[in-house]
């Protein structure tokens, strides 16, 4: 491989298990809006109430970097979102906590543009290629909001995506890009605004992707010297049915290599989109394609990509190909709403609650309560949650051994539990209960992602991060970890692929 | 083994206020009311009492901080006040506090109350709590009934017990208590229900339905307790002494290691065994004349007939349905109708429970009145079977 090569060493996806009949939102609006009934076909992706940009680019970031403990490699984090949940505290840091990364570690945000995901990954590409980074992780995230009846509110999906950028091993090699930057808004979002204001969809469409696509392609093909017929995969997030196509067509790219923007069965997941688009290519490709990344906004990043022999060492990874099969059909529009913010709804006083914390607690606990990091006693070997100077074990209480022990990706299942009607939940019924670890320990927790009757003693279940609390009077938002149910014919499926 | 506190301290005097939604009163009213009940019953001048313990949960809603609200409210001679908090064993609390003042030679004659007043946060059930820093961090935002449901569970799962026959026994434990409280005036609620109302009850916290959950109650207890000598010399016939007081406090072990099933209370064992030696029972099941134990569950209750030794291990469905521990049983448990009739003012249960053993020992029951009982035992759990304190209390006849 030559000295120079970089490129793309793994890749991860995440694509949240609700899925939205678009019927049943156009169903409830067509009194209102009554032009937008004919888009009532397929489903979106839609977060669950404790989901977020955050949690998905972990989970997505989970599955590229699997359950090895080890992930001192890992030097750099690029997140790329529109909606970061803060404005002021570093939201890759809160992901780098998550997956328990190395402290000596650069995270950055990446903001402000649909690109936000692309422009990521090409910092990353520049950092590595520059010698400053070995492995660069790449997380890209939306969760968009739309008003109700709205277009975008059809349109949008939630979703993640991670790559990491490497020198080695490469499942895909960098061939070089592309940027143009242009200030053409054909919609902004104000800052503090929760929704965007779009401009007329034939100007974008005609001044916008038609003018600046082809151009940014074209450069890109020139610098790189690759031929438009050699393009595999035309890979370009577009809600404009057949646009790219015809702009792979204007290129001299042909139109049947551009891949399934997933409007159908996931939705536009905003500045996650391409990488989305991207991951869902790779896990289709053949070794040696060519694959081009386009994502058009305030200007267009083009990427080029050629795929290695290793692209088959992939097929473990539920990416986003397993994240789509990974689905419940949700028909519930209050529900969205709801989880959306955009419905006042009666609380009771019990979600009167006040919800402020800590954040000297927050920080001395920090492993413990972002990485799900316990202790284990270097004498007995005996595991606990939360780690303690005097040790759990019930014969030998030894004092001052715990090394930190990871929990997030260890085998779990459910000793006790139960589905409670009483305590406050944007999810009622409020289920949790105990949860024993394979090799020892036990959390008891809150069960997510389930639905009444699906779980007992015995059910087998996951971790995933999620959002614990908001604290809507200050802005601020509690993570932690909760148990999933894993879902035994998702993991038969992904066993078979 | 310490020598313990068997017969060392008697019983002078009980009060009990009527438990329910005392819209009417504020704390300090409850507390009026038991007290001046168990002072007419022990006979004595408030100079006389040498110390007081105060038991009560709650800040927010409750009392406030302190010894001072019941010294005030009582008007007490500027004696000792100690508050004590122990979640739902508070009471028991409060008890052990004046128990042992006496037994040492501390105090001649030493009072303890319990109080809570529930029903001032504007909803149902119990008030949501805030504990600590961390805990919000990483627990659950749950309530009492989910974390006790839990013991369904993990108790079908370890006796094989089918679903539908786990939820009858449990109903028949409140249908039990409920038939027990229609016969008290005290109680909150007076009313008979069938096991098919409460099988068909709506759910709480699965397996629990609404009537599987004790009342939410207003209410306050208290005892007035001295040496067995003392109320000899004051004329005291039928003089019941303390024969055990135990507690045991989780330290982590259930929570946090994989030894404990979730099945059973860890504590509740171990402070059994402790005042069964304490009181000198071997036999309980064939000792224990009856029994208030805390039934804040139907589950909790079922659970704890095998954690106090009284039915064995995985045999308890058997005894509930075949009515071991109904008024007519072998060991009738919950006889003035349980923490399921009176609900649960949380400072005030424990002693609550002690009044029902106290009144049954002395013949005073009414017409709840059991056949010549001789050891009563009551039984505090607070927190979750998961991480909780439980006390267990026996008292008994002086020559019993």
């Amino acid at each position: 491989m030559a000295e120079n090569t970089i490129g793309l060493k793994a890749f991860g996806g995440y694509i949240p298990r609700l899925r939205l009949q678009r019927k049943s939102i156009t169903g409830a609006n067509a009194w209102i809006a009554p032009n937008l009934v004919g888009k009532g076909k397929g489903e979106r992706s839609m977060g669950n109430w404790d989901e977020d940009s955050l949690t998905m680019a972990v989970e997505a970031a989970r599955d590229l970097l699997g359950t090895d403990e080890d992930r001192s490699h890992i030097d750099a984090l690029y997140f790329g979102s529109t909606t970061l949940p803060f404005s002021d505290r570093l939201n890759s840091g809160i992901i780098s906590a998550a997956l328990t990364l190395d402290q000596n570690i650069q995270a950055v945000d990446v903001a402000s543009t649909q690109r936000a995901g692309t422009t990521a990954l090409l910092h990353a590409l520049n950092g590595v290629a520059g010698g400053g980074n070995k492995e660069a992780l790449v997380c890209a995230a939306d969760h968009r909001k739309a008003r109700a009846a709205s277009v975008q509110e059809l349109e949008l999906g939630d979703g993640a995506a991670a790559l990491s950028v490497g020198t080695d091993d490469l499942i895909a090699k960098f061939i070089g890009s592309h940027t143009l930057t242009i200030d053409f808004v054909d919609h902004f979002r104000g800052s503090g605004e929760e929704f965007d204001y779009g401009w007329e969809e034939r100007w974008i469409r005609d001044e916008g992707y038609t003018k600046i696509v082809p151009k940014a392609i074209t450069e890109a093909l020139e610098k790189t010297g690759v031929s438009a017929s050699d393009i595999d995969h035309f890979v370009m997030p577009c809600t404009f049915a057949r646009l790219p196509q015809k702009l792979a067509k204007m290129c001299g790219i042909n139109p049947d290599t551009v891949t399934d923007p997933l409007g159908a069965v996931c939705g536009e997941t905003g500045a996650a989109h391409a990488l989305v688009m991207l991951v869902h290519a790779l896990q289709n490709a053949k070794p040696g394609e060519k694959v081009m990344l386009v994502h058009f906004g305030g200007g267009c990043d083009v990427l080029i990509f050629e795929t290695t022999d290793l692209i088959a060492s992939m097929s473990n990874k539920k990416g986003i190909v397993g994240s789509l099969a990974d689905r419940q059909e949700e028909t519930n529009y209050m529900k969205f709403l709801t989880f959306h913010g955009l419905v006042e709804w009666e609380r009771g006083m019990r979600g009167e609650q006040d919800k402020k914390t800590a954040l000297t607690t927050l920080y001395r606990n920090e492993d413990t309560v972002m990485g799900l990091v316990g202790g284990r006693c270097t004498e007995t070997g005996v595991v606990q949650f939360p780690r303690s100077r005097i040790s759990v074990a019930p014969n030998k209480p030894a004092v001052d051994t715990q090394e930190p022990y990871k929990f997030a990706d260890r085998k779990a299942t459910i000793l006790s539990w139960s589905a409670d009607f009483l305590s406050f939940s944007m999810n009622p019924p409020n289920h949790y209960g105990m949860i024993v670890f394979e090799g020892g320990g036990r959390i008891m927790m809150d069960i997510g992602d389930v639905t009444q009757g699906e779980v007992d003693s015995g059910t087998e279940v996951r971790m995933v991060f999620r959002i614990k609390d908001f604290d809507d009077q200050r802005g601020f938002k509690r993570y932690f970890w909760k148990a999933v149910p894993v879902r035994k014919s998702v993991a038969t499926a992904q066993a078979a692929e | 083994m310490a020598r313990g506190i068997k017969d060392k301290v008697a019983i002078l005097g009980m009060g009990c206020s009527k438990f329910g939604e005392r819209w009417d009163s504020g704390p300090e009213e409850l507390m009026v009311e038991a007290y001046l009940e168990a002072m007419q019953d022990a006979g004595i001048e408030p100079t006389q009492l040498d110390a007081a313990w105060f038991s009560t949960h709650i800040d927010e809603i409750g009392t406030g901080k302190g010894g001072t609200p019941l010294s005030v409210a009582l008007r007490l001679p500027n004696i000792a006040v100690t508050r004590v908090e122990n979640f739902c064993a508070s009471g028991s609390e409060a008890l052990r506090g004046a128990v042992y003042a006496v037994a040492s030679g501390a105090a001649d004659i030493a009072l303890a109350l319990g109080v809570e007043k529930l029903k001032d946060t504007g909803y149902g059930g119990l008030p949501v709590s805030n504990p600590g820093t961390l805990n919000p961090q990483l627990t659950p935002n749950g309530s009492a009934p989910g974390n006790f449901a839990q013991l369904a569970s993990a108790y079908r799962a370890k006796h094989g017990v089918d679903k539908d026959d786990l939820k009858r026994a449990i109903a028949h434990v409140s249908v039990k208590s409920h038939a027990n409280g229609a016969k008290n005036p005290k109680a909150h609620l007076q009313k008979e229900v069938t096991e098919e109302q409460v099988m068909n009850a709506p759910m709480i916290a699965e397996p629990l339905g609404l009537f599987d959950c004790c009342g939410v109650s207003d209410g306050a207890a208290a005892a007035i307790v001295t040496t067995p000598e003392i109320a000899k010399a004051m004329g005291k016939k039928d003089i019941v002494t303390v024969k055990a007081l135990q507690l045991s406090v989780s330290n982590g072990l259930e929570s946090q290691h994989n030894s404990w099933d979730g099945s059973y209370f860890h504590t509740a064992r171990i402070a059994a065994k402790k005042a069964y030696a304490e009181a000198g029972i071997e036999k309980p099941r064939e000792e224990v004349s009856m029994m208030e134990v805390h039934d804040c569950f139907s589950i909790t209750e079922l659970v704890t007939m095998e954690d106090l030794f009284i039915s064995p291990e995985g045999g308890a469905v058997k005894d509930v349905m075949d009515g071991f521990y109904d008024s007519e049983g072998d060991v009738p448990c919950q006889i003035d109708g349980g923490l399921k009739c009176f609900g649960h003012p949380i400072g005030a249960s424990g002693l609550r429970m002690a009044y029902e053993m106290y009144l049954q020992l002395q013949g005073r029951a009414g017409e709840r009145q059991l056949p010549n009982p001789k050891i009563g035992l009551t039984h505090n759990l607070g927190g979750a079977p998961s991480q909780n304190v439980c006390s267990v209390a026996i008292i008994g006849a002086h020559d019993a």
